[in-house]
């Protein structure tokens, strides 16, 4: 059993972290905290994970979020979709695993994976609306959203989504509220056969390779950690045991990265614009000097008077 | 349970059949990934469909609904055959060697005695055979044609894996592969633990598909020892504390059992069930039966209760017949009902036959529903159209809604299914005008009293006589019923010496210091020590585990007398050591018993007295052959009543042929020409009963009941995934959204194929979620043989798509 992390006490308990300890602000420039917090993560084991939705109930109950009752689709995932309320969902797969020839039942929670380089913040163009702590957290500051969505296209799990109420965009926080006072987050909390785990970062490396000896004990020889280099690994992540196969899990990205778009919007074309608003700028500072003043003559108001006359 | 939640841990095999812990129990379900993380245990998993256990299990095989006792007897045969039994536990510990009688006998699927118009046996022929010592004759080396392990050997044959696969659709390999994993642990090192809930008690036979469990472990060697056990999974927080305290219309409180009409006096009574030992130095320790009794009895009449009277004996209720569920609904539908007081009680949407019930329900003069929410029973005389057939108009039924307060509003304890006894506080305030269940009957109590006491009345005596001793008569507190459960000291209690042990006043520390001349008293002998000399013990927190084999003995209170695992003498050999040092647990240190937990056992009864470690058996070991069982001293495989299919073995026996079936309803069971489909009942994770359905973030992750059906059928039908779909029994129909799955799969069995379809059960037309009629439209009116608990599990459907939208 992982040690189960202990209750809070009564008493207030300052924040572990806060607006000094950023190291990266949407569509700002900032100097990022001089020592990186302890890097924090959640591991989902999606091994030991009994599709229970509990972690769901827990994130609706503590973010004190209210979600539509809906309705039955024919398949067991409900809401049918991550939406502004619900930031966690369950997402089940059924597969007939063509070596056992058995069927498995492939139960994966879904939500942000708090990437180290995250998408949805480098193609945010409001300031401050996204911003990375320094143990890894990414948050949302709804008050400095304008609602574009952006950072949907930015992000490579396809997570955030814009309220239709107030046209602000919402994600799962990790809990950073319990997590600035020493608590894991609600759904870890919640989660009943210790499928999701919370600690430091490397914590949860050596804990996930106790699971993977397990799986491969079992017969999973591919068992493994998703902890996806094409964004610098996640402060969410993932026993799987097909980690050769991720996508398998109902459509996690094999290889997740930024979109080149929002790569070469937010690179080159950023700088690229930037440069062409320098160059016009300097053009008309040039024309300034140069040409000097538009100044209007006394024949200018003459012919003025004389239209208004008219 | 006769291990713990925590138990599970020491596992070397976890096997889940007729139960879903996964979804049903998923916080005790972490022991279960915490034997397998840490321990490197197994799990197995047997279901007629690929569930959210089988999601995380070693292996999984399915298993058509209403067959697991040929599937059981299957693993019995195996074992038998395969000599995968633990020799020398069974030898020891079991009756195996016990001769039967001459003239028992089964044939054609009955067994000798059976009287088919009262459809019930006549049990002599199934007992010991006796010497003339008073002792039960055996054979040692089980060689006697007429020992239990040759009767048994005989009578498991036929169950080989090519018939169980016939029968129960379980294919050869997947269910060889479960006898394999199950004969890992018949070795003295390695154990196993049965997990089972309703998915065996369900059925016209579910006490027999406990027995084969039973059965099983005791071959296995896995009864009394860590990691083993049969393992009942209870479903309310406080079920097995409900039964525990006799709520059942014929038990009283721990077990001990309410009077019948033939039991005149109490001596006739207790004299049937003071046992007296079969085999030489036994303990049989419901010889103490009288001193539970009486003690009980005291606390019931107080000073009333004396010697003379008989210790108020009289004034119990003598019963004809069990008042079970199925015959209060019987009963009531023949009109001869006058009021119902429905308390925590959803009878319209839980219990089997739903118009029935409907209508039942609206013969009552008055209908008196006790819950902290709207339940759709306080609400069945409603139109709900196609949810709720009611006509407000021709229902003369008046209902009385009583709020009460729900289990955080109040303190109290819960009883878990590791029979701990845990106290719980209050953490709310009582809601609105809500007021404590204990309030309200206490309040009932004493105004029926009074207008008694004004206007007199026939049969008066047995309320005039109950003992009411409460600081405040109108809210007895939670504090002052666990005391009296408890029981303690009414005189000075003295031993053989003359020296005081327990002082009057004194609260009891054990139910060994029960006595049978009225001087100690106590409502339930099992809790006796949970509120003891020392205080409150259900209130302990303390997590401490000393001999790390996950024995939380300062956690709460574990009936009875703090014990963790039941006869678990059994966890050593005859001469008291332990069978191995991986499973070492109780054992005898030369002088005393002793280990990780309390010894269920004399301490001080060295090994060489050779007691058994069943001390509730006269036989003191456990039973392979059990007479008492209604439908025969072994498992048989019976069809349900609704069957797709003849019984293959025995294809003129419908159902059980033991069990109760009332006039009526034998003839709504459907056929399978116009039912072919096997329908079973669930429950979801996302819900909890009845209840959750009014809670608004359970009706957001499961909004809307659904029928499970296998892509096959669905094929077959015509059914879209997210359709609706109508499914009929002949007693009523239900619509919903068809969830089409790989999970289940259509059944070959004996050569025709059968269609499996699943109903979660956790829906109706009063709260958040999605109307729906109530399920138990659909199921049949028929119980087990023993328990009479609906046979909810297996029954026969139809299927067909509908109009209505398609997702």
């Amino acid at each position: 059993m992982f040690p189960p992390i202990p209750n809070p006490q009564a008493k207030p308990i300052e924040a572990k972290f806060g607006d000094k300890d950023l190291i990266k602000r949407s569509a700002s420039n900032i100097t990022p905290a001089a020592q990186r917090q302890t890097q924090v993560a959640k591991l989902i084991d999606v091994s030991k994970c009994i599709g229970c939705k509990a972690c769901q109930v827990a994130c609706l109950e503590w973010n004190n979020l209210t979600e539509e009752v809906g309705i039955n689709t024919g398949v067991y995932e409900n809401p049918h979709d991550l939406t502004p309320n619900s930031w966690t969902l369950m997402r089940y797969t059924e597969y007939e695993n063509p070596e056992s020839g058995n069927l498995e039942w492939l139960i994966r929670k879904d939500g942000c994976m708090h990437c180290e380089d995250p998408g949805c913040l480098k193609a945010c163009p409001a300031p401050g609306a996204i911003v990375q702590y320094s143990n890894g957290i990414v948050d949302f500051v709804h008050e400095n959203c304008i609602g574009c969505g952006y950072c949907i296209k930015g992000c490579p799990f396809n997570i955030p989504r814009v309220s239709k109420v107030d046209n602000k965009a919402y994600k799962c926080t990790l809990c950073s509220d319990r997590v600035a006072v020493g608590q894991g987050p609600a759904c870890q909390k919640a989660c009943p056969t210790q499928a999701i785990v919370f600690g430091t970062k490397d914590e949860m490396k050596q804990w996930a390779d106790k699971r993977i000896k397990d799986l491969k004990s079992r017969g999973y020889n591919n068992a493994g950690l998703y902890d996806p280099p094409g964004v610098q690994g996640t402060h969410v992540m993932y026993v799987l045991h097909h980690a050769d196969k991720p996508n398998l899990y109902s459509g996690l990205a094999d290889n997740p990265r930024i979109s080149p778009i929002v790569e070469f919007w937010k690179g080159f074309t950023k700088y690229a614009g930037l440069t062409a608003m320098v160059a016009v700028a300097g053009f008309g500072l040039l024309h300034h000097v140069v040409a000097g003043a538009n100044r209007v003559t006394e024949h200018d108001e003459q012919e003025a008077k004389r239209l208004a006359e008219k | 349970m006769t291990n713990s939640w925590t138990d599970i841990k020491n596992a070397d095999v976890v096997w889940i059949m007729g139960g879903n812990a996964a979804e049903a129990h998923p916080c005790g379900f972490k022991w279960v990934t915490e034997a397998k993380a840490e321990r490197g245990a197994k799990l197995m998993v047997v279901d007629p469909r690929f569930t959210r256990s089988a999601a995380v299990s070693d292996h999984y095989s399915p298993i058509r609904s209403g067959t697991d006792i040929a599937f059981l007897s299957g693993v019995i045969n195996y074992l038998l055959t395969n000599e995968k039994i633990q020799r020398d536990y069974v030898k020891n510990y079991t009756n195996i060697s016990f001769l039967v009688k001459e003239g028992f006998g089964f044939e054609d699927g009955l067994f000798t005695g059976y009287n088919e118009t009262t459809r019930s046996y006549d049990k002599a022929s199934w007992q010991y055979e006796m010497g003339p010592d008073g002792f039960v004759v055996k054979d040692e080396t089980l060689s006697h044609p007429r020992s239990v392990y040759q009767i048994m050997k005989k009578h498991f044959s036929v169950y080989t894996p090519e018939m169980v696969e016939r029968i129960s659709g379980a294919p050869k390999d997947k269910f060889l592969k479960v006898c394999e994993m199950a004969a890992s642990c018949s070795t003295k090192d390695r154990t196993m633990t049965i997990m089972y809930a309703l998915g065996w008690t369900q059925h016209s036979h579910g006490a027999q598909n406990i027995r084969c469990a039973a059965m099983i472990q005791l071959l296995l060697g896995n009864i009394g020892v860590p990691g083993g056990g049969i393992n009942a999974l209870r479903g309310h927080s406080n079920v097995q504390g409900i039964t525990d305290i006799g709520t059942l219309t014929a038990s009283l409180p721990g077990y001990l059992a309410m009077p019948v009409d033939g039991e005149p006096t109490l001596d006739s009574h207790l004299v049937k069930r003071q046992f007296k030992p079969i085999q030489a130095n036994q303990t049989s320790y419901w010889q103490n039966y009288r001193k539970f009794y009486v003690s009980f009895l005291k606390s019931m009449y107080g000073e009333k209760a004396t010697k003379e009277n008989e210790f108020g004996y009289q004034w119990l209720p003598k019963l004809d017949v069990a008042y079970d569920v199925l015959r209060m609904f019987d009963l009531m539908h023949q009109g001869k009902t006058t009021g119902l007081l429905c308390q925590g009680f959803n009878p319209l949407m839980s219990v089997s036959h739903a118009d029935k019930n409907r209508a039942s329900l609206s013969k009552l003069k008055f209908l008196v529903s006790m819950d902290p929410i709207e339940t759709d029973t306080a609400r069945f005389w409603e139109n709900h159209g196609e949810f709720n057939k009611a006509d407000p108009a021709k229902i003369q039924t008046e209902v009385f809604m009583l709020p009460v307060t729900s289990f955080v509003e109040e303190e109290g304890s819960f009883t878990n299914s590791s029979r701990a006894v845990m106290w719980k506080w209050q953490a709310a305030d009582p809601y609105a005008q809500s007021r404590k269940d204990i309030e309200i009957l206490a309040d009932l109590f004493i105004r029926i009293k009074k207008l008694y006491e004004k206007d007199g009345g026939k049969g008066i005596e047995p309320l005039m006589a109950v003992d009411w001793n409460y600081k405040d008569p109108h809210d007895p507190s939670a504090d002052e019923l666990a005391k009296e459960l408890n029981g303690k000291a009414l005189v000075d209690l003295t031993n053989a010496e003359g020296k005081v042990v327990r002082a009057a006043g004194q609260q009891l520390a054990t139910f060994g210091e029960m006595r049978d001349d009225g001087s100690t008293n106590g409502v339930q002998w099992i809790y006796t020590g949970f509120y003891g000399p020392n205080g409150n013990l259900a209130q302990r927190r303390n997590n401490a585990d000393p001999s790390g084999m996950s024995v939380y003995g300062l956690w709460g209170f574990s009936w009875p007398a703090n014990r963790r695992i039941l006869y678990n003498r059994a966890s050593a050999d005859p001469e008291g050591n332990p069978w191995s040092d991986a499973k070492k647990y109780v054992f005898w240190n030369g002088k005393t018993w002793g280990g990780a937990d309390v010894p269920d056992f004399v301490p001080t009864n060295a090994p060489s007295n050779g007691s058994g470690p069943f001390i509730m058996n006269p036989e003191g070991v456990s039973r392979l052959f059990a007479a008492p069982m209604a439908e025969g001293p072994l498992p048989v495989h019976y069809e349900p009543f609704e069957s797709p299919v003849a019984n293959v073995l025995y294809p003129k026996i419908k159902g059980n042929p033991a069990a109760r079936v009332f006039k009526g309803d034998m003839e709504v069971f459907g056929n399978a020409k116009d039912f072919p489909i096997v329908a079973t009942t669930y429950r979801l994770v996302e819900h909890f009963h009845y209840w959750t359905k009014s809670v608004h973030a359970n009706a957001v992750v499961q909004p809307e009941f659904f029928v499970e059906l296998s892509e096959e059928l669905a094929a077959e039908k015509g059914i879209k995934r997210g359709q609706m779909v109508r499914v009929w029994s002949n007693r009523g129909e239900v619509k919903g959204k068809a969830v089409v799955t790989k999970r289940l799969k259509p059944f070959k069995i004996d050569g025709k194929t059968v269609h499996q379809v699943g109903l979660p059960l956790n829906f109706g037309f009063i709260g958040e979620t999605k109307k729906a009629a109530p399920i138990n439209s659909l199921t049949p009116y028929v119980g087990d043989a023993n328990a009479q608990t609906p046979e909810f599990k297996a029954f026969l459907v139809n299927i067909e798509p509908i109009a209505g939208p398609v997702a």
